[in-house]
């Protein structure tokens, strides 16, 4: 009966999302009076989890599930969900949790509900707020099924702790066809993610050309931040579109958006405003921006990024 | 080949949002309609297979007889028939439940859908209908290429992209890159003629559960003011994100 939860891990530690979705499902738990199991796969340290609120941890260790496959993955979170007898299984919104989930509903039979914000606010009828829209409102949704699946909103939840320690037991699941081979991956290991970065750096139109991105590069850096941009300068080649951002490019939901030459569209800013700390630099005061920024700076970029940079290193070196 | 592309009818990216009848209802009042713009880039890669590859191309809506321009207009830009399921869509699971009800009546190869409607970004209706079909499943789909039943694609991942290999039938949830904004069509007149006379078959749902109903809507509170800080007191700026808003 307890609630399950799928735990990434990337190279075999847990991703800060896996965090997030341990501590939501700890409060579901604790609303349902319940305990939380998570399912980890070729993860190393799973005692991590313990101070999240997770009792059990399924550990699944298998060459076959090196590479992710969302069959595969799928498969094994269901075998873990009916071995642990769980109705509420809860997945982070990670592109493989995303692709995952629907696998997964239909194999359970399960309603799943995506980019869910906050615990349930009754667990009967199971209504959970999600974000629709592309941010510009929320749903509340029911799940009718008797087994759910609650996918949640990265950053939406937070981390946290709760005094105890999990124990491990080894679960080895039967693996499915895998349908799908990879063949190669192509992704940068020393860049943070847009997905899973607390601060966002991101750069517009107003930049002029792509000669111009190191101060973003290095505002980014000084940060610990991802790059980002807006739909034309990718649309310009300027950025590779990984980088777009907004209603038609990813969601953003980090604790501090910065927006550097950005004029703030309505497509822009719906794919952004789940962020929540925005700063605008830009030389328009009544670019739409402002409106939707908690800071402003009116400003040149050139003069202010590189000035800017200056302050944080100085910042960053009091620390 | 027989290319299905599943079309979602979403408000137009600039609409207001708002809702009716006790914010429990998306008000449609002013709202203009159009092809989800993943599912546009779709169309437009299904019209590629069609003039490089001989596929045929339906595109497919669940939904009431108000969707119906969006699928003229995907007529217009090329496909060669239309159907519609006289049902509304409900949630995720019972339209994907249509759909595949769709697919194996007409016994299409490859089935392109869109990795997420931007009206209510549920993200999962080409994932349930792989797994009812049983078909291998590519999403955040940006290169796909097929020879005979061999297919080559692309995912993309967070923080980079991954390239796959896998064999026809396929569901994708297909995105931008899948081909490039500047491939995208705008119906001519030609097309928009040649529209009227291509077949749009509506066909009469089958029974589904709903697994999930929309219960109320909200808006997002409303914003306070920007705090503007000088561009020559930066150090106001830092002292604000590290003190007040306690994000550095
Ligand atoms: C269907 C559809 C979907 C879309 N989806 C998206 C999406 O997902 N994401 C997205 O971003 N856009 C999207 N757009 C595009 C959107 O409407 C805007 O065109 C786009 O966001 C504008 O990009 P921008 O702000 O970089 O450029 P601009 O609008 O050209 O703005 C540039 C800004 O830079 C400022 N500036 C100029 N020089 C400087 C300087 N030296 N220093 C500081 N500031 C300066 C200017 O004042 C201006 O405000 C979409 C549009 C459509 C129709
Ligand atoms: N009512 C519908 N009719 C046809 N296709 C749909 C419908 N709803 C969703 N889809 C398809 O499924 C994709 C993902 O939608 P969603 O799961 O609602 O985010 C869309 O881009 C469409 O390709």
């Amino acid at each position: 009966m307890s609630v399950l939860v799928y735990t990434e891990s990337e190279q075999g530690a847990f991703k800060k999302t896996a965090l997030e979705v341990a501590s939501y499902a700890k409060a579901i738990a604790n609303e349902l009076g319940t305990t939380v199991t998570a399912l980890a796969i070729n993860a190393n340290d799973t005692n991590a989890l313990g101070a999240y609120g997770t009792d059990k941890v399924l550990n699944v260790k298998n060459t076959q599930l090196d590479a992710f496959n969302a069959n595969a993955y799928a498969e094994v979170i269901k075998q873990a969900a009916e071995s642990e007898g769980a109705k509420v299984i809860v997945v982070s919104s990670s592109a493989d949790s995303k692709y995952l989930a629907p696998l997964l509903a239909v194999g359970l039979n399960a309603g799943y509900v995506s980019n869910v914000v906050e615990v349930p606010s009754n667990t009967n009828p199971f209504i959970v707020k999600r974000s629709a829209f592309t941010n510009k409102a929320f749903e509340r949704t029911q799940i009718n099924t008797e087994v759910k699946i609650v996918g949640v909103s990265n950053n939406s939840f937070g981390l946290v702790e709760s005094a105890g320690s999990a124990s491990a037991e080894d679960f080895t699941p039967s693996i499915p066809d895998l349908g799908i081979t990879v063949e190669s991956v192509d992704k940068a290991t020393d860049k943070v993610t847009i997905a899973d970065a607390e601060i966002v750096v991101s750069a517009g139109r107003g930049l002029k050309g792509p000669e111009n991105w190191g101060m973003i590069e290095e505002l980014a850096d000084v940060l610990g931040a991802a790059t980002a941009c807006s739909k034309p300068v990718s649309d310009l080649g300027w950025r590779p579109h990984s980088e777009h951002v907004g209603q038609t490019g990813k969601p953003v939901a980090s604790n501090l958006y910065i927006a550097i030459g950005i004029s703030g569209a309505i497509q822009h800013l719906a794919g952004i405003n789940a962020s929540k700390v925005k700063v605008v630099i830009n030389t328009d005061t009544e670019a739409p921006f402002f409106k939707a920024a908690d800071y402003g700076v009116v400003g040149d970029a050139f003069q202010v990024v590189p000035e800017l940079i200056e302050k944080l290193k100085a910042f960053k070196a009091q620390q | 080949m027989k290319i299905l592309v599943c079309i979602s009818h979403v408000p137009d990216t600039t609409s207001k949002i708002n809702f009716t009848e006790g914010d429990t209802k998306f008000d449609t009042n002013g709202v203009q309609f159009v092809i989800n713009p993943n599912d546009e880039f779709g169309l437009t890669r299904a019209m590629w297979f069609k003039e490089k590859q001989g596929a045929n191309v339906t595109v497919v809506n669940v939904g009431g007889a108000e969707t119906e321009p969006t699928l003229r207009k995907a007529l217009a830009i090329g496909a060669d028939a239309a159907i519609r399921v006289n049902t509304p869509a409900v949630d995720g699971f019972s339209v994907a439940k249509q759909l595949a009800n769709v697919v194996k009546d007409g016994a299409y190869d490859l089935v392109i859908a869109g990795r997420e409607s931007i009206d209510y970004n549920g993200g999962m209706v080409p994932g349930v209908l792989a797994g009812l079909l049983q078909a291998n499943f590519v999403t955040n789909c940006i290169s796909l290429e097929i020879d005979g039943v061999s297919v080559k694609a692309t995912r993309e991942i967070d923080g980079g992209k991954e390239s796959v290999t896998t064999t026809l039938p396929l569901v994708i949830g297909g995105q931008k890159g899948l081909v490039e904004e500047s491939d995208l069509r705008i119906p001519n007149m030609r097309g928009i003629m040649m529209a009227r006379k291509k077949p749009l078959t509506v066909v009469e749902p089958i029974d589904t559960d709903v697994e999930t109903t929309s219960v109320s809507f909200e808006k997002p509170a409303p914003k306070g003011a920007v705090t503007l800080v000088s561009s020559d007191n930066l150090d106001e700026l830092v002292s604000l994100l590290h003190n007040e808003a306690k994000v550095i």
